[in-house]
């Protein structure tokens, strides 16, 4: 289950700020969309059915992407354990 | 509807220099809250404290003497200030003058002026050369530390800490040290600005961590705002920095305020190491001179210690917005000559 924690602070331009720690992040613009379907309580799956149907991108290619992002996002303490 | 009665409150602190005092950060919160209805006299040390002149935040000021010439000077020209002026609430924003302010709490509430500060007990407990050892006891995470009074002392206390490690005034300055050749130099440079003891003190690695708190005395804390420093200047003092809402840290000042019984406003300097946990290097008996950034993160500190003073009964603030920053700048105020030459001259502005 992938989740961000329910105090983080996001933007439409990709910017995220964790209020805990002050840290802040600049996104591409495809990683603010994930961000911004996490944010509205999209599941992984949901989320990557979205991204295949409006981007070329292989299924294997899109699977790597995603657990290296998600696992950038829990590296920087944005996910809900 | 007639206006609320006008309050009167003086400050110290008016050094809005690059390592600045408070008075212009809690006048500027008092102003916020207060508007029209507040009378902010400034009390200052020397003739060219920026503040002074800022004649939108500061109503009027009166020049007083040094920390160093006592508490009777002291009281004397507090107790001339006061039959002009009606002070209702004094704070005192120095670490230098603390004592002197303390002492002579009684006498200030016997010419009308109220106070909200610590015992002179808990001011000194608090005190670099005390502070591990109140920590210590009180289960609160300090950095060990030695004192010494000779630089041959240096090699045993380097080899007891390891490097790096900082090198600390008894008053004020800190050096972080890497080898050996630089804890003489800043042993000699710290010594002769302050004096002796030195302290030599274990680094901490990690990310700095302020929090500005204010305690009532009875163990309980009414407000809480951790800030982390974005940008530090060369005196390792915030001139950008960031509230946020960490529990731990909130925690932390209430830890504090519980062990001390704290009365007043105080800062604690925190480093979170790469494990997460929070150690206190320094912790300051007055408001920061980020202050003003409590108004923006929803609790205004300065005009809560005003209204506990003023003897209200105050809850615990709540509402902590985390993401407000401050971002200082230095600004060149023009003044005539004129303004200058008064305050030299009669002592007030």
């Amino acid at each position: 289950m992938v989740k961000l924690k329910s105090n983080i602070a996001t933007s439409e331009n990709g910017f995220i700020f964790n209020p805990s720690t002050g840290d802040s992040y600049t996104s591409n613009p495809i990683a603010a969309e994930i961000i911004a379907l996490l944010k509205n309580g999209y599941t992984a799956d949901e989320i990557k059915i979205q991204l295949l149907e409006k981007y070329e991108v292989e299924r294997k290619q899109l699977e790597r992407d995603w657990d290296d992002y998600i696992l950038q996002l829990r590296e920087a303490n944005l996910l809900a354990l | 509807m007639t206006n609320p009665p006008k309050i009167c409150v003086a400050l110290t602190g008016l050094n809005a220099i690059d390592n600045p005092g408070s008075g212009l950060g809690v006048a500027r919160a008092l102003k916020e809250d207060f508007g029209e209805n507040i009378r902010i006299i400034g009390l200052a040390y020397e003739n060219l404290e920026p503040a002074i002149y800022l004649k939108e935040q500061i109503d009027k000021t009166y020049k007083i003497p040094y920390p160093a010439d006592g508490t009777d000077s002291l009281l004397n020209r507090l107790a001339f200030i006061q039959q002009k002026e009606h002070i209702d609430v004094l704070i005192p924003n120095f670490d230098a003058e603390l004592t002197n302010f303390i002492k002579i709490e009684g006498q200030l509430a016997l010419l009308g002026i109220k106070t909200y500060l610590p015992s002179l007990a808990q001011f000194q407990q608090r005190d670099k050369l005390n502070l591990y050892a109140f920590g210590k006891g009180k289960g609160l995470c300090i950095p060990p530390d030695i004192q010494i009074n000779k630089e041959t002392e240096l090699h045993m206390a380097s080899i007891d800490l390891g490097f790096p490690l900082v090198i600390k005034g008894k008053f004020y300055d800190a050096i972080i040290c890497h080898h050996l050749a630089d804890t003489y130099k800043a042993y000699h440079q710290l010594s002769a600005k302050w004096g002796l003891p030195i302290i030599v003190q274990k680094y901490i690695n990690g990310t700095e961590f302020n929090i500005a708190g204010l305690g009532d005395g009875k163990g309980n804390i009414i407000s809480a705002i951790p800030m982390r420093k974005l940008f530090i200047t060369e005196k390792g003092k915030a001139w950008a920095g960031i509230s946020i809402e960490d529990e731990a840290m909130i925690d932390l000042a209430f830890q504090f305020a519980k062990a001390s019984q704290w009365r007043g406003a105080f800062e604690l300097e925190v480093v979170k190491d790469h494990e997460g946990r929070l150690f206190i290097i320094e912790i300051n008996p007055r408001f920061p001179a980020w202050i003003y950034l409590s108004v923006a993160a929803g609790q205004n500190q300065p005009k809560a210690l005003v209204q506990m003073a003023t003897g209200q009964e105050i809850n615990k603030l709540h509402g902590l917005k985390g993401g407000k920053m401050f971002v200082r700048y230095a600004w060149d105020h023009v003044i005539d000559v004129e303004e200058f030459q008064k305050l030299a001259a009669f002592g007030e502005l």
